[in-house]
């Protein structure tokens, strides 16, 4: 049990042991929201600022019920309706909302690297909720939770992660969490979504989808980013479909333990059939539940100040 | 195997644990409102001992729940941030009689966030408490029913109860200062 970081900015300079910390107070929360009573005080008092200037729906709306649940005072944030259009810099903006004294700053960002900045620059805990194409720290810490919840270990597990990687924060996020702790990735897709240089993250690149998923105990699907796409990528998302998406035959070549992930939201036939993901072998709904709780914990331990974790009295 | 000076060995806890089970019976006539709730982590394996005293003396098997403060403390933006286990309470608390189970009773703030937590989780007829130790020091005007062993100490001291881990080598031992914590 270790945690001693004021803010959660990436999982690649996390130790395993402190990734670990995480999933197993994210195993206390979850039993929280199995409750008749779903909230717990203990960010009561505390204010949360929901800095969202990217556009996300499903991770703003984890992230405000995880701090209504923890009992934090919230204000939300969103670029369209802010001073950021008129011109605003971040550091700006941030040192507006930290003379409201905020404790913790939730922040979504088009640019690689804002959290960073943030937190250089702000008192306040920071936690990166997806930043550019660099990391999307508490998606990939809510799959490892899903995958140990359900297979019990890493060790030994093979993971495959499918679709466009070159611009998802969650594969790189999944890749160097799912690597430290113990599991062996592959990554697969189009060659020009899929380069070569990941395997300096210490994965596999294939670009072989039926070699790739044979052997799988976890398929994570991630979605063709259109809105990021330039059009020279591959020809058409019908032939990704065919090419690369996850049909009931390639399912059927698949071990019959082999689990099904997806961080949403899902393009039904593209990148999966709509059967499968509904089937039960699809986790995606457990991963929606399960990330309300390891934000819960992600937020629960930033707030921690210094000292002993061992508490007597 | 421990330093520091032991002031309840393997058989002295037994029998603590058994006179607070008796204890309970004789405070508790109608036995089927009584639950015991331990408190992580100390406290959960002294509620498991006390419920099989219990069941016996009772013919009846008694519940048990384990309960986390953790998201309950008053200090949490002044310490690290505390391991948090699961909270289990596998029946409804209110009307019953919930028996508060735990290793040492210190300060008396783990109990205050305790009768906090169990509050989400219904409304207990009442909440009693049960310690293997109070070692003093209180710092909220709480008191427990059922105490196994008074233990003096100084603020300096820590109490360290092993318990459950290796059977026949339970111990409460107190240690001085600067001897290392386990």
């Amino acid at each position: 049990m270790s945690w001693d970081r004021k803010h959660l900015l990436d999982i690649e300079s996390l130790t395993r042991e402190e990734i670990e910390t995480v999933l197993d107070t994210a195993r206390a929360f979850k039993a929280v929201g199995e409750r008749a009573i779903k909230k717990v005080p203990a960010l009561r008092g505390k204010t949360v600022i929901n800095l969202f200037v990217e556009p996300s729906t499903r991770t703003r709306i984890s992230f405000e019920l995880a701090e209504q649940r923890l009992s934090a005072d919230i204000i939300n944030f969103t670029a369209e309706a802010s001073s950021l259009k008129k011109g605003e810099t971040l550091r700006d903006t941030a040192r507006n909302l930290e003379a409201l004294n905020a404790d913790l700053i939730v922040i979504r960002h088009s640019a690689s690297g804002a959290p960073h900045f943030l937190a250089r620059v702000v008192n306040a805990s920071v936690i990166n909720a997806g930043d550019g194409a660099h990391e999307h720290p508490t998606q990939a810490l809510l799959d490892a939770f899903t995958i140990r919840e359900r297979k019990g270990k890493f060790e030994g597990l093979n993971v495959t992660i499918l679709g466009d990687i070159l611009y998802s924060r969650v594969a790189r996020s999944d890749v160097w969490a799912l690597t430290k702790l113990g599991a062996n990735v592959t990554l697969c897709g189009p060659s020009t979504l899929v380069p070569k240089v990941f395997e300096k993250m210490g994965c596999r690149v294939t670009h072989n989808v039926e070699e790739a998923i044979r052997d799988a105990d976890i398929i994570n699907l991630l979605r063709i980013q259109h809105e990021r796409q330039r059009k020279t990528m591959f020809p058409s998302l019908g032939e990704y479909s065919s090419l690369f998406g996850l049909n009931k035959e390639r399912l059927a070549r698949t071990k019959p333990d082999a689990l099904i992930m997806h961080p949403g939201p899902i393009n039904r036939g593209v990148e999966i059939d709509s059967e499968i993901a509904d089937c039960a072998r699809s986790l995606i709904l457990e991963q929606v539940t399960n990330g309300l709780a390891v934000r819960m914990a992600v937020l629960f331990l930033v707030n921690g100040g210094k000292g002993p974790t061992q508490v007597t009295g | 195997m421990s330093e520091g000076s032991v002031i309840l060995n393997g058989q002295a806890i037994q029998r603590a644990l058994t006179r607070i089970a008796h204890e309970i019976a004789e405070r508790n006539e109608v036995s089927e409102e009584v639950v015991l709730v331990g408190i992580q982590r100390g406290g959960v394996p002294i509620a498991d001992r006390l419920s099989q005293a219990l069941s016996s003396i009772w013919s009846r098997t008694v519940s048990i729940g384990k309960l986390d403060v953790g998201m309950h403390r008053d200090d949490l933006s002044r310490r690290a941030a505390p391991n948090v286990q699961p909270t289990v309470i596998p029946f409804d608390v209110t009307g019953k009689t919930v028996v508060l189970v735990d290793d040492v009773l210190f300060s008396g703030r783990t109990i205050r966030a305790a009768m906090d937590a169990l509050n989400d989780f219904g409304r207990p007829r009442r909440i009693q408490l049960a310690v293997l130790v109070d070692r003093g020091h209180r710092e909220l005007p709480i008191k427990a029913d059922f105490v196994g062993k008074n233990v003096p100490t100084s603020l300096e001291e820590s109490v360290v109860v092993r318990f459950g881990e290796q059977p026949g080598a339970d111990e409460v031992v107190v240690q001085k200062p600067g001897k290392p914590q386990t």
